[in-house]
């Protein structure tokens, strides 16, 4: 859009012609949002703007405890091996990164003194590295205190292969320099338009030099701190049991002016979703309840003059049917579904076309999601500035039998299409989760008014999502048609969720089908689109290329997307929880409060 | 009789191992992976998934895994969970008191329903206390745990807020306050198991009691002119009680072993629960280490049934 105009927008507000406010005004009238106007202030040389806090309470403490239930439990307590959320949710109740992200895909501050620009010096111009100011006069829970050295020593830890840390993922490719005791240089290897990685948010916690020093590599298991950490958050550890508690009590030290307002905190884990909501929303028994994946009707009745309610939260997670573009039923050299096949029936773009307009998304969000789901068209939902408008659905038996009917596909005697002696039969697989069976039979009685003969193959998530070679019902070997999941969003950039797609990550027998383009989608144009954009620091020019590439995955049929999801929790009706849909729910739990 | 329990202990030696054998490969052949998880997180890499399947050694062959899980537990070393990267055994002990708690007192309720219903049914039988108690008998064991549980959840929690449901390790308070709310929180899920264990032992200790009732020994002790209570306390009892001794410890490795579904209900960080979770998320090593333990209690039990068969009934002579 504009470039030119908006280029003179930036410059306005640089040199205090325009207010923020109208800036961000004139943006939304053209339809951009707000996050998205902050992030092109940013990058445009204007500092961008810290997530708004809506603490209210005036002094530290007073607030009683607070009761959290989450239905899985943290199994460890060290973020460096995190393996899920939970494990994540519960470090974060002690330790802390330098800055997190608020409901609208915001950065709040937390052990950063100050957001980095290009304007402040904090951000280089080719981006190829980031300068975090630390907050002075942080400590650790046992007094020591919080310096550049422990910022780099996390990274050292982390990157360690023998450390058989997660976050190695992140950590591996950059470098961190201490530049002085309370400044760290992160040092990328190429131009990095989304530098707020490494360090920010609750899977980027960060640990203590002092206790973590001699339990590196090898040896990370034997610290006695994995299991009672020692951080800077607003709650000091007292007692953990694995999947079962987590508790703590205020820190009276904490950096933050007035916070927290709890007294003691308590994570509770086990059990499953629907009790846990009944714990929470009906008798009041915990003030907060983690992931409430319940059908929205149990949910309503449950709030009919309950204690509690439900709270959203909008992030970038959408439930989508991924198209195999290779062929499941035929095996060359011992793989099936290898790139040296052509997918028999959806080589035909009709036909992935009229199977697009055979999924009833509102259906599925009226049966199914409820309040939690959103219809869309886009495979890629989020952050806001990068969502497409050019796309649209429809859910239409006459169209797609249309589309069928004039690409040659005609009914056979049993009602079932075929052209050519093929005929159109799929199987479509899901893990085993309530929803997702609902869903497979929407999409399947569609598509058999269509003359699509649909089977359905539900596999156990942990075998769907395991990384076992020996498995054959695994996503990435994906031996059926069509397959049903969602990849979440963890954090407000779509860059590596985009890259996943590349055509040279291609999930095959060869690289142990570790590549992550399980729909063996080749495509040059977006391979193009996403290298361009992974180099590109202007802002408006970078949302546009992944608004191209969601949409040359559009015109392509590779996802169809079912439903952009929506965190669901329950909270007590007294409370205020801080939760986004750009970050783990206790990342923001340093601003919950309760109302009075 | 040491001769006698020593060889028996020898002969548990080849049983355990063919047991962790079983269980081993089984646990090994079940597909899955404990780091699934990570598969949709766009921010771990697919080869980090595949590395830490590779330290953790779940890419070696089974006899090998094998010979390493046994070398190390021979050593006392129980190994670690890959879930939580703590000991194995540090993560058992922190769930048994709880499991004993609870299990046990529903065990206990269990048998102060059951000796006494089912010695007074069999006294008179096919009266209506018999009926009424059969009844109720036939009712508690056709329901199964999962369904009571909900039902008083919904009935004591829910409606009435008497309980509350989930259970918490942590309660606030020390002395009287804090004992009873253990005993409070811990009412429903006792309730559950124990009345689901009463009904059938009921009905064992009756049949068990009309069996010895009707011997000439208990008619030769009633002509004799001994009173009833002490016909059916010291006569009856004593020799009924043998067949129920045994059932009775045979039911103690599953104190231990915890319930697995009512755990759950009541989010009772248990044995059960552990185990569920476990294998949920396919930490094989905690699997394997709970398993075994259920395996060697149940042996040891069955050899401590057998002692206390001997002892009740000197009969039978252990050779």
């Amino acid at each position: 859009m504009l470039d030119k105009e908006l280029r003179s927008m930036i410059g306005d507000v640089k040199d205090g012609r325009m207010d923020r406010r109208g800036f961000i005004q004139r943006l939304a009238a053209v339809g951009l949002t707000a996050p998205l106007a902050n992030q092109i202030l940013a990058l445009g040389g204007v500092a961008m703007a810290e997530g708004v806090s809506t603490y209210k309470p005036t002094k530290r403490g007073g607030g009683g405890a607070l009761k959290l239930l989450w239905w899985q439990g943290p199994t460890l307590l060290n973020p460096h091996f995190a393996t899920g959320t939970k494990d994540q949710d519960g470090a974060r109740l002690f330790y802390e990164p330098l800055a997190c992200w608020d409901p609208d895909g915001n950065m709040k501050l937390v052990l950063a003194a100050e957001i980095p620009s290009i304007q402040n010096g904090g951000l280089a111009a080719d981006g190829k590295s980031v300068t975090w100011k630390l907050k002075p006069g942080v400590k650790w829970h046992d007094g020591t205190p919080f310096t550049a050295d422990d910022v780099v020593f996390n990274w050292e830890y982390g990157k360690d292969p023998a450390t058989s840390a997660l976050t190695i993922g992140t950590l591996r490719d950059i470098t961190v320099e201490k530049v002085d005791d309370l400044t760290v240089r992160i040092v990328f290897n190429k131009p990095t338009p989304f530098w707020a990685d490494a360090f920010v948010g609750a899977p980027n916690t960060l640990i203590p030099k002092h206790l973590f020093k001699d339990y590196m590599g090898s040896k990370s298991r034997e610290a006695p701190s994995n299991l009672s950490p020692v951080g800077t958050g607003p709650y000091k550890f007292v007692e953990f049991k694995p999947g079962d508690l987590v508790r703590g009590v205020i820190n009276p030290d904490y950096h933050m002016a007035n916070r927290p307002y709890f007294d003691s905190i308590e994570m509770k884990g086990g059990g499953d979703a629907v009790s846990a909501a009944r714990a929470v929303i009906q008798t009041g028994e915990y003030d907060f309840g983690w992931n409430i994946q319940v059908e929205d009707d149990v949910l309503l009745r449950l709030e009919k003059g309950g204690k509690g309610k439900t709270v959203y939260a909008v992030g970038g997670d959408t439930e989508f049917i991924a198209l195999n573009f290779t062929d499941p039923n035929t095996e060359v050299d011992g793989e099936r579904s290898s790139m040296k096949t052509k997918h028999p029936l959806f080589s035909d773009p009709a036909v992935r076309k009229a199977l697009s307009l055979l999924i009833d998304r509102e259906s599925v969000k009226k049966a199914i999601y409820g309040r939690a789901g959103r219809t869309s068209a886009n495979f890629l939902n989020g952050p806001e500035k990068f969502v497409s408008k050019n796309t649209s659905w429809e859910f239409s038996v006459e169209k797609a039998s249309k589309i069928l009917d004039d690409a040659g596909w005609k009914p056979g005697v049993d009602g079932i299409r075929e052209k050519d002696g093929k005929k159109l039969k799929l199987v479509y697989q899901t893990s085993i989760n309530g929803p997702r069976q609902k869903t497979q039979a929407i999409v399947k009685q569609a598509c058999q008014k269509a003359g699509i003969d649909v089977e359905l193959k539900s596999v156990v998530a942990s075998v769907f999502f395991s990384s076992d070679v020996g498995n054959p019902d695994t996503y990435s070997k994906f031996y059926a048609d069509m397959e049903m999941f969602q990849i979440p969003l963890s954090q407000p950039d779509p860059s590596q969720h985009m890259r996943r797609y590349l055509s040279n990550l291609v999930a095959t027998k060869e690289n142990k089908w570790q590549g992550t383009n399980f729909p063996r989608w080749v495509n040059k144009d977006y391979d193009a689109t996403i290298q361009a954009a992974d180099g590109e620091m202007d802002p408006v020019k970078r949302a546009a290329l992944y608004i191209k590439a969601n949409d040359l995955m559009y015109q392509d049929t590779v996802f169809i997307p079912v439903q952009h999801r929506l965190k669901v929790e329950a909270a007590a009706t007294n409370l205020r929880p801080v939760i986004s849909g750009w970050a783990n729910e206790t990342d923001n739990l340093f601003d919950w409060y309760r109302e009075e | 009789m040491s001769q006698y329990v020593l060889r028996r202990l020898l002969i548990a030696i080849p049983s355990l191992l063919g047991i962790s054998l079983v269980l081993f490969v089984v646990l090994a052949l079940a597909p899955g992976d404990p780091f699934s998880e990570l598969a949709t997180n766009p921010n771990v890499p697919p080869e980090v998934q595949a590395a830490l399947r590779a330290r953790f050694g779940l890419d070696d062959p089974i006899y090998l895994r094998y010979l390493h899980w046994l070398n190390a537990m021979l050593h006392g070393d129980w190994g670690f969970s890959f879930v939580s990267r703590m000991n194995v055994d540090t993560l058992i002990l922190q769930r048994l008191p709880t499991t004993l708690y609870v299990i046990g007192s529903a065990q206990i309720l269990a048998l102060l329903i059951a000796i006494p219903v089912g010695v007074y049914a069999a006294t008179k039988p096919y009266s209506l206390f018999d009926q009424v108690a059969n009844t109720l008998a036939f009712v508690g064991f056709s329901l199964p745990t999962f369904f009571t549980g909900i039902l008083f959840i919904l009935i004591f929690s829910v409606t009435l807020d008497w309980l509350p449901f989930v259970y918490t390790t942590d309660i606030k308070g020390t002395g009287v306050h804090w004992v009873l709310e253990m005993i409070r929180q811990a009412i429903m899920p006792v309730a559950v198991l124990g009345l689901f264990q009463a009904a059938s032992m009921t009905r064992f200790v009756r049949s068990a009691m009309l069996d010895v009732i009707r011997l000439d020994y208990v008619t030769t002790a009633r002509a004799k002119g001994i009173g009833q209570r002490r016909v059916i306390v010291k006569h009856v009892m004593r020799n009924a009680m043998i067949p129920v001794v045994t059932l009775i410890a045979l039911q103690i490795p599953a104190v231990f072993g915890g319930a697995i579904v009512t755990e759950q209900i009541f989010r009772i960080p248990g044995i059960g629960s552990l185990l569920i979770s476990s294998i949920l998320s396919n930490d094989t090593p905690v699997v394997m280490a709970v398993t075994f333990v259920f395996a060697c209690l149940v042996v040891l039990f069955n050899l401590i049934a057998d002692v206390l068969y001997g002892w009740l009934d000197p009969r039978i002579s252990l050779r």
